[in-house]
């Protein structure tokens, strides 16, 4: 049945109607109608009110993120929309699905430089999957659900609604609308014809294959199929860093994390592979380094929904242009059962080195002094969390040593920038994402740097009671940037120390608990407290600074010429 | 793999903003685009930007990838110069006295311009041509005084005898249909 009404309920019952249950967003002159009437609607869909524009897109975010559901974000024309364009490039490379309402000035007021105008379409259209003005109140529901669509379908990513005045108080009879039909825009391809039975026979003939699980498993909710297709086939798989989580750290195929920073095992033998089958990940590279020494012995297969990844980085010999979920489906049946234990096995002896010489050096947890180290330091509070918890990080050291020495026995469990790289993203996606999944611990780890980035948003944290358990690891610097200072540029550490404020302190007066950790005598304790504390926690540790991030594959180096310390490269057998 | 001057075609839907969105593709690599031509094609709510652009095939090649990719494009393509009928058009303006007094009818004849406008000040020709033919003409006009030259995008099809974006749309709506 339709209704008459105004633009700005119009948006509202579109959002309702697309299934959305809360946003998160910021109010300001151009987007006033539309909260005058969230004022109405707030029984049925809650409105959070971040302390920052960006604050508010990185907790859509995390929000997506951790439900796999659209996050919603409003904010208002000029600068509110301006903050929001770090979020959306971050919801672009990391393929989250984001639907951003920004308020416009009025029509007749566009392209004359109105009080808090700017240009929003030209401005985000490099960092948006889509983005569309509206000017009309009866273009506002075709554009939601035009919006949602392309926002969590395919690649998922952010779009961009800019709603001109007119278009928020104008009248329009409103129904509710289904997904549309877009013909430029096919969100569910089929690959060619031979793509997947040719996937299946390489695996078949290859006496040392291995899967790169991206996040495109967990978008496409893969887990259990590519469980299944290395359970049957014997093929170890390794995860990229947005692929963590997508199978339990425990599997017996489970080979480790690829990349910069990653396990010796997956980056050492990604270049005696015969066979890799890239499933959802982009060949990043910080996953691949030196692309002219990558995968020399291996055929390449790359499954992936976005047709513009194939070749980009690395030529594949066949592409699978579909959905992950899909192709796996199809390829399991026609993989034969193998036994490929010494294959697997040469993992294994490459995971022992890295125990020896670098896992013990780093999950030491004490450091001289009593200061601590962030991997030890992880390790320990992710096992007081069962290793169950969503794993939200920041960037940085801290965010390295999380996804190194984090374990997951559950899918969606690492929300991390990893694109982008957005410092600043932690807190706030933690946010978010508690908000999305409530019956899940979650906890952050987050650096001194990048907390203060949106600390603001701790606001949030005080005015909704949101249980987020942020580990702090302080170690007053810029600690990321610092190792590479001391690594590549003499040890002149140019704007990396900091002078920080007492971050307990600064929590209580948001009226958030917290501890300070001195000494690595007092951690097991203070994490114990952490763990029964009802509500959110800020647990304020004291990282030695020199601890640096290893294994490490320096820029311009092949996958497999790791630094295991600061002077050793590893020489496998 | 050497760079030489390719054409690239994309089909679009008619909204705005398609014109950054493609642009955009190509200044992020720092690519300068050589001509770009737009207009409506003969699918009705079809528009089709010609490009030329002077790179490899494989940058070129990523470039129509993501240019595809977006979403109001319909379908993008590469083509080297053996793959298209291409043509471009050309304006010059040269003062009337100096014609009077030239052999211009070499000219005329030899280059197949035509003549637009004669006006007691100046004479306007028009050209339609490879660049290179364009470009002839130019310099055996230059000695003239040359007031006013302009040389249009290239504009193309193809040679091949599969209507490619006609097939995609064909298919598509099908699919339209299985889904409803």
């Amino acid at each position: 049945m339709k209704e008459l009404l105004t633009g700005s309920e119009i948006l509202i019952r579109s959002l309702i109607d697309n299934g959305t249950q809360c946003l998160f967003g910021y109010p300001g002159g151009q987007i006033m109608p539309v909260y005058d009437k969230l004022y109405d609607y707030s029984d049925r869909l809650r409105h959070y009110l971040a302390r920052h524009e960006q604050g508010a897109i990185h907790a859509a975010e995390g929000y997506a993120r951790a439900t796999g559901r659209t996050g919603v974000v409003t904010a208002t024309s000029g600068p509110g929309a301006m903050n929001l364009l770090t979020g959306l490039a971050d919801a672009l490379m990391d393929s989250t699905p984001v639907v951003a309402v920004t308020g416009q000035v009025g029509s007749s007021m566009l392209g004359k430089d109105a009080f808090q105008e700017s240009d929003v379409i030209s401005s985000v259209l490099p960092v948006t999957k889509w983005a569309v003005q509206v000017r009309r109140a009866e273009d506002i529901a075709p554009a939601v659900a035009r919006a949602f669509y392309i926002a969590n379908s395919g690649r998922p990513g952010p779009v961009v609604i800019d709603l001109a005045r007119d278009a928020q108080v104008g009248t329009a009879e409103y129904e509710k609308l289904e997904a549309p039909f877009i013909r430029s825009y096919d969100s569910d391809p089929h690959p060619a014809e031979g793509a997947l039975e040719e996937t299946a026979r390489l695996l078949n003939e290859a006496e040392r294959p291995l899967i790169l699980a991206g996040h495109g498993i967990s978008i496409s909710g893969a887990q259990d199929v590519l469980a299944a297709i290395v359970g049957k086939g014997e093929i170890p798989v390794a995860c990229t860093m947005l692929g963590l989580s997508c199978i339990p750290s425990g599997h017996p195929q489970y080979v480790g994390m690829l990349g910069m920073h990653g396990n010796l095992g997956p980056n050492i033998n990604t270049n005696r592979a015969d066979v890799i089958v890239a499933v959802g990940m982009r060949f990043d590279d910080r996953v691949t380094g030196d692309l002219t020494k990558y995968a020399p012995d291996a055929r390449i297969v790359h499954i992936d929904i976005d047709a513009s990844e194939f070749d980009k980085m690395v030529k594949a010999d066949v592409h699978v242009h579909c959905d992950a979920r899909k192709a796996l489906e199809a390829i399991l049946p026609m993989l034969d059962e193998a036994d490929r234990r010494e294959w697997r096995e040469s993992f294994d002896r490459h995971r022992e080195v890295e125990e020896e010489r670098v896992m013990a050096r780093e999950l030491a947890v004490a450091a001289p002094g009593g200061k601590m180290l962030m991997g030890g330091v992880v390790r320990k509070v992710c096992e007081a969390f069962d290793d169950n918890a969503v794993i939200v990080t920041d960037v940085g050291q801290n965010q390295m040593f999380a996804v190194k020495y984090s374990r997951f026995n559950l899918p969606d469990s690492l929300i991390s920038s990893g694109g982008l790289g957005t410092m600043g993203y932690g807190l706030p996606a933690a946010i978010g994402a508690k908000i999305g999944v409530p019956h899940r611990d979650v906890v952050l780890f987050v650096g001194d740097g990048g907390l203060q980035m949106t600390i603001e948003e701790l606001g949030m944290i005080m005015e909704y009671g949101i249980d987020v358990k942020i580990v702090l690891l302080n170690n007053n610097f810029l600690g990321n940037v610092r190792q590479w200072q001391h690594l590549f540029f003499n040890g002149r550490f140019s704007s990396t120390p900091m002078t920080n404020p007492d971050f307990k302190m600064l929590a209580a007066a948001y009226g958030i608990a917290g501890a300070d950790v001195a000494d690595a005598s007092a951690l097991d304790a203070a994490i114990a407290e952490m763990r029964k504390c009802p509500g959110a926690y800020l647990l304020n540790v004291n990282i030695d600074e020199t601890d640096m991030v290893f294994p490490m594959t320096p820029g311009g180096n092949g996958v497999d010429e790791i630094l295991l310390d600061e002077s050793q490269y590893y020489k496998p057998r | 793999m050497e760079p030489q001057l390719y054409t690239i075609a994309v089909y679009t839907e008619n909204r705005v903003s398609l014109l950054h969105q493609i642009s955009m593709v190509f200044s992020r690599r720092c690519l300068n685009i050589d001509s770009m031509t737009v207009s409506a094609c003969s699918i009705e709510g079809v528009h089709k930007f010609t490009i030329t652009c002077f790179s490899t095939r494989t940058m070129l090649e990523h470039v129509v990838r993501q240019i595809e990719k977006r979403i109001d494009v319909i379908k993008a393509f590469l083509f080297t110069d053996e793959e298209i009928v291409y043509q471009e058009v050309a304006l010059y303006k040269v003062p009337t006295a100096s014609v009077v007094y030239t052999e211009i009818e070499d000219i005329v004849r030899g280059s197949g311009a035509r003549v637009l406008e004669i006006h007691p000040n100046y004479t306007v020709f028009e050209k339609t041509g490879h660049t290179d033919e364009i470009m002839e003409l130019f310099e055996r006009l230059k000695p003239l005084g040359i007031k006013q030259f302009v040389r249009s995008g290239r504009i193309a099809v193809t040679r091949s005898s599969r209507e490619m974006v006609d097939e995609y749309l064909l298919s598509r709506e099908a699919r339209s249909l299985m889904q409803n």
